[in-house]
């Protein structure tokens, strides 16, 4: 197991590989986003109390499973990177964090133009809400960090314990719901439980979920890709590469 | 694993559960802070200020609400299933508000026991369902019998989540 690790974390390997998997991701994104959000957007019914403003579900739901899910993946590679001192992991939690923090963000906007209707008001600093901003800023601090430091190998630790110590917040936005009273409701769609809507309306959003993961893994994989011939250019192998591709 | 390795992960894990804990314990503090709004059990308990303003959420009693012919006054009842509220409002209010539906009001609790709401948020639950899908449900005549198991299902709920709260202040 230790040896994939290391396989995984040379990056030439890993620019090979990428190459292969990225355009898989690609078509996946494409498709499922097209097919959810034309599925989402015209063809679901409305809901009897909301009626069509319930339509953001399949963009702000999409999204705020993304930060939170991007955040972790950062923390995850910080610790890879801290313990075995792999590269490619640091590279891939630089390269992701500008995503996470624009899905926040859209999370965010989009539950606020969602609230205006619903609730009657567009921002509450109720336990959800609050936790979720200070996500943004979890994002922006890990921005930050990595333009702060001139040595790169100290803005990549400083990043990496920024992520590892900032993931505790995911559980409190997780569970923010359900440990205290909150304008925010429950979670409509988890993993684990039924779903608290009929198929024609949950089978859109799951596919834009799966669609969003998808273009978060394909453009992950290409701005790594870069990240490495930027940060390896000095490699023989990639020096190779560019008379290659001349 | 090499120790160095494993040294650092131990390193990382401490580190972070000693942030967990010390996250935790302060929100553990600061929870009747962080509860967005008062339900009326707690009101009824006297933990509420009077005269200031605090936030009261609940669901809207069934044929409760009463409203002026000639002005946006509107009076109704917020109940959480084991206490209600009385809230006086005048203003215009969400389009979700109605009998049944969860809200959210702000405003200040008057010394005999009613609240003087500057703002009524609607709060919506976590379902969705097709307006057919409801009016098929109304003509069944299952709304009414639904409205009342999700009521004692939330009273339930949150019976259960006062009481270590009510454990609480009786060892204070």
């Amino acid at each position: 197991m230790w040896s994939f690790i290391h396989k995984l974390g040379s990056p030439k390997w890993f620019y090979g590989i990428s190459a292969r998997l990225m355009p898989w991701f690609w078509v996946a994104a494409a498709v499922l986003i097209a097919v959810g959000s034309v599925w989402g957007l015209a063809f679901a019914p409305a809901d009897y109390q909301q009626g069509n403003s319930f339509r953001i579900i399949y963009v702000h739901v999409p999204a705020a499973f993304l930060a939170q899910s991007i955040f972790v993946s950062m923390a995850v590679a910080g610790v890879v990177f801290m313990v075995w001192k792999i590269k490619v992991a640091d590279m891939a939690a630089a390269m992701m964090a500008p995503l996470g923090a624009a899905m926040t963000f859209i999370a965010l906007f989009s539950g606020a133009v969602w609230g205006v209707p619903t609730w009657g008001t567009w921002w509450m600093w109720d336990a959800r809400l609050t936790s979720m901003l200070i996500l943004l800023f979890l994002y922006l601090g890990v921005i930050a960090l990595r333009g702060a430091f001139t040595s790169r190998d100290s803005a990549s630790r400083a990043a990496s314990v920024l992520a590892m110590v900032g993931v505790i917040n995911i559980p409190i936005i997780k569970y923010s719901v359900d440990w205290w009273y909150t304008l925010h409701q429950p979670a409509s769609f988890t993993i684990t439980s039924r779903p608290a809507m009929p198929t024609e309306m949950w089978l859109p959003l799951l596919i834009m979920v799966l669609g969003f993961y998808s273009f978060f893994i394909a453009l992950t994989l290409m701005r790594t890709r870069s990240e490495i011939l930027r940060r390896e250019s000095s490699k023989r192998w990639v020096r190779e590469l560019a008379v290659e591709e001349r | 694993m090499t120790p160095k390795r494993k040294q650092k992960l131990f390193v990382i894990l401490g580190l972070v559960s000693l942030a967990a804990i010390a996250v935790g314990l302060t929100l553990y503090a600061l929870r009747a802070n962080i509860n967005l709004f008062f339900s009326p059990v707690q009101i009824a308990a006297g933990d509420a200020p009077f005269e200031r303003s605090i936030r009261a959420g609940g669901v809207v009693k069934e044929g409760s609400v009463a409203r002026n012919p000639d002005s946006l006054d509107v009076e109704f009842t917020v109940t959480d299933y084991v206490d209600d509220l009385e809230v006086h409002f005048s203003g215009i209010l969400p389009d979700l508000f109605r009998e049944g539906q969860g809200v959210v009001v702000v405003g200040e609790l008057q010394q005999d026991g009613w609240l003087k709401a500057d703002e009524v948020l609607a709060r919506h639950d976590e379902n969705y369902m097709p307006p057919e899908v409801a009016q098929a449900l109304e003509e069944a005549g299952y709304s009414p019998a639904d409205y009342q198991a999700k009521a004692a299902e939330v009273g339930k709920r949150l019976e259960s989540e006062q009481r270590p709260d009510d454990a609480l202040q009786r060892d204070n």
